[in-house]
């Protein structure tokens, strides 16, 4: 809750990559130093059409400030047309999350082969700036007021007098 | 136990009275049900008061129904008094169990709210602006209203809940099954179910429940209700009218798609779901046939997003019922300039 140590640290963005070819990029970035910002969470998954909304969800209520979904370019996707299904499942979600008052920058889904380390370490380091200018999301604390409360911080305090 | 007839409770936070028609609706076992137990406070049916609430030992009400969102400090005092006053307290209904129609106030704020209803709306004839205050002074004294609050919250979110009951508002026979069974086992003294338990629902979904034939067939865009004259047989969905029963909790018998309404929703989560509205962008993108991947990047974004595009209000559609309950619980409001939080 410290203002100064919030405005400093680092966004926390949780990736989740896909197993054929987002996360051998990112392995590969990793062996090869590529120096892409550290603030990157990877989660592994078999596709990126194996995320489920609801884990975006969780992730965004459960501190990210924002969350990548990294998954093998259109036509190259090991199970066919799974990409396919995470940009289909994202493209709705993008639009549940403008209701929501979650900026476009802070869900972002990327296409990586598996030999394009640098353009993936550039996918990091693109959404890192653009989540440190958004600021950090933190929506359990900012958004629910810590115990789930709401804006009112009196929301849920406990009433007076209830019982005689 | 077998020396006096269980207390019953019925109260109604931030509901619109459909709950209490609900119980009144399971027909010839009201007279049973009336016969069984002692009926302690129940504002909308019977005239009592707060305080005769208020006189009662903690612990003597056996059975409290509470339906209605907690939307404002009265309802946040009355569950906080209920909650002590019973040993068994049931969240009554979709509004107590996950926030509701009135949920979706957590889209917005209560300032913005207010603005609408006595400012702002169309047909609005408001010229001294006239806003109902917290506290009014007048020649007889001051005058308090219960405070709006911004953000809806489910009964569960302010005390702890012993049984759910879902819907909008829970279908009678199954009222009749549950809260019959609840006043037997009471007076009875027979084992009560575990506690946490939904009763009144399945643990299976809508679909279960629903005659409609489903075909395996994918769509290319979605269409509103008055758009398209559904056939009769075929699965709702699968015809691009959302329909929320893959996503939801099975128990009222499919009612909504046997008669050409999509499910609503109102049943809740299903088990093992977290999030209904997750669910329900998972269960519409598996259903859609929009993007060819030969057309490459930008074009196959753009085909996928038209696509998405026909599916109008999303976030309302999906968590109609269940918003408050949701994982992300609310909208966040924009900042201003000054880092302050704006209301709306």
């Amino acid at each position: 809750m410290d203002q100064a140590q919030g405005s400093a640290r680092e966004p926390v963005i949780v990736g989740f990559l896909c197993a054929w070819c987002a996360y051998l990029a990112a392995d590969a970035a990793g062996m090869a130093r590529a120096g892409h910002t550290p603030s990157m969470r990877p989660i592994r998954v078999m596709c990126s059409g194996r995320v489920e909304p609801e884990f975006v969800l969780r992730a965004l209520r459960d501190g990210a400030d924002g969350v990548l979904i990294a998954g093998c370019h259109p036509g190259a996707c090991h199970y066919v047309d799974g990409n396919l299904k995470a940009l289909r499942r994202f493209a709705l979600l993008q639009r549940l999350l403008d209701q929501f008052g979650v900026e476009r920058e802070r869900v972002q889904l990327v296409w990586v082969g598996a030999a394009e380390a640098a353009a993936f370490a550039a996918a990091v380091d693109r959404m890192a700036a653009q989540l440190r200018a958004l600021g950090p999301l933190r929506w359990d604390e900012r958004v629910l007021g810590g115990e789930g409360a709401g804006l009112d911080a009196g929301n849920a305090a406990v009433p007076e007098d209830a019982s005689a | 136990m077998s020396a006096r007839k269980p207390r019953l409770a019925m109260y109604w936070a931030a509901s619109c009275g459909g709950c209490e028609v609900s119980l009144l609706n399971i027909g010839e076992k009201l007279a049973a049900l009336g016969d069984a137990v002692e009926l302690v406070f129940c504002p909308c049916l019977a005239d009592f008061k707060l305080a005769d609430v208020q006189a009662l030992p903690d612990g003597a009400i056996d059975l409290c129904l509470f339906n209605g969102a907690v939307r404002n400090s009265e309802n946040r005092q009355m569950a906080y008094l209920l909650r002590r006053k019973s040993a068994l307290l049931v969240a009554y209904g979709s509004c107590a169990h996950e926030g509701c129609a009135p949920g979706l106030a957590n889209l917005t704020t209560a300032a913005a709210i207010r603005e609408t209803v006595y400012r702002g709306g169309p047909s609005t004839d408001n010229p001294a602006a006239v806003v109902p205050a917290e506290i009014s002074q007048v020649p007889e004294g001051t005058l308090e209203l219960p405070v709006l609050y911004d953000t809806v919250l489910t009964l569960d979110q302010v005390e702890n809940v012993d049984y759910y009951l879902p819907g909008c508002p829970p279908e009678s026979p199954r009222v009749a099954e549950a809260i019959g069974g609840l006043v037997a086992a009471l007076a009875g003294g027979a084992p009560l179910p575990p506690r946490g338990s939904v009763l009144g629902a399945l643990e299976t979904i809508v679909c279960e429940e629903c005659p409609r034939k489903r075909l395996s067939r994918r769509v290319e865009r979605f269409h509103r209700v008055h758009e398209v004259a559904p056939d009769p047989k075929a699965c709702l969905l699968e015809q691009g009218l959302v329909c929320l029963g893959v996503a939801t909790r099975g128990g009222c018998g499919a009612l909504c798609p046997r008669v050409a309404m999509g499910c609503r929703g109102c049943y809740g989560a299903p088990p093992g779901v977290e999030d209904q509205g997750g669910r329900m962008v998972a269960a519409i993108a598996a259903l859609t046939a929009a993007g060819d991947p030969e057309a490459g990047g930008a074009r196959l974004r753009e085909q996928v997003d038209a696509a998405m595009a026909t599916v109008v209000d999303p976030a309302g559609t999906f968590y109609g019922y269940s918003l408050a309950h949701s994982l992300l619980r609310r909208a966040r409001v924009t900042r201003k300039a000054g880092g302050e939080e704006g209301r709306g």
